[in-house]
């Protein structure tokens, strides 16, 4: 099954220009790893040393916000549109 | 990578900096991807800062609104559809760094996106200092970005 990826503007570059694609997966998990195994250099960008998705990285079932859902393991539907938005943070000193 | 931007588009973000003191200000910049690397800022978009609900969105690290900033998901598609509407794109975010140099902290770095600009404005005593920009590269490493001054348009 496939399903609607919307792709955020700094990481187009790494996916031909392209805003959205076509991705395989019932879950998010799956869909996301279709995503690092079609474009690699995302993965850094998306995860974080650990492996896990990096906080500033939200993703959006239609309007719905993973972390309130099942996070990666929220499955999907082909009519379901999945978003990846920006939260943009940073600060001064370190804790 | 290289950002031509206007002074009076460096003054906002001075001014913006110094309205926000002792808190950091945060913002959207908008413009165009150009040709070689370089990128054209036309719009400063000043947000507010979220830092307060950043916990919602797993990034609330104990420290306060004095020494980080947030965008929200929300606030970021806000100021793409305004940046759509005018046939722009973000190109990066600026923020400020209240009696604190201008450079990159490991929290920038870590949280930070590729390819847009970062600028910081460090402002010492209320008083804004030292405009930089930086890009990460492919190591997700923060490097120095060339700024120039651009003619008003
Ligand atoms: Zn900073």
């Amino acid at each position: 099954m496939t399903v609607k990826v919307l792709i955020p503007g700094p990481l187009r570059r790494y996916t031909a220009n392209l805003e959205s694609l076509e991705l395989e997966g019932s879950s998010i998990s799956e869909i996301l790893a279709d995503l690092t195994g079609r474009y690699g250099d995302l993965k850094k960008h998306l995860y974080n040393e650990d492996g896990k998705l990096r906080n500033f990285v939200n993703v959006y079932v239609n309007d719905e916000d993973i972390r309130d859902l099942n996070q990666q393991e929220t499955s999907v539907q082909a009519s379901d549109v999945i978003s990846i938005v920006p939260s943009i943070a940073g600060g001064s000193s370190c804790a | 990578m290289s950002l031509g931007l206007t002074k009076s588009q460096m003054a906002a973000i001075y001014d913006h900096g110094e309205r926000a003191y002792p808190h950091e200000c945060c913002g959207l910049l908008l413009g165009r991807f150009e040709p070689e690397d370089r990128k054209t800022l036309v719009e400063t978009w000043a947000v507010e800062n979220n830092w307060e609900g950043s916990g919602e969105f797993g990034l609330d690290d104990g420290q306060t609104s004095q020494r980080r900033f947030m965008i929200s998901p929300d606030d970021y598609r806000q100021g793409e559809r305004h940046a759509r509407s005018k046939g722009l794109e973000i190109i990066g975010t600026y923020h400020s760094h209240p009696d604190h140099p201008a450079i990159p902290s490991e929290f920038d770095r870590n949280n930070a996106w590729p390819v847009y600009s970062y600028m910081i404005v460090s402002v010492e005593q209320g008083k804004a200092k030292v405009l930089t920009s930086w890009t990460l590269d492919d190591d997700r490493q923060f490097q120095n970005e060339a700024f120039f001054q651009a003619k008003e348009v």
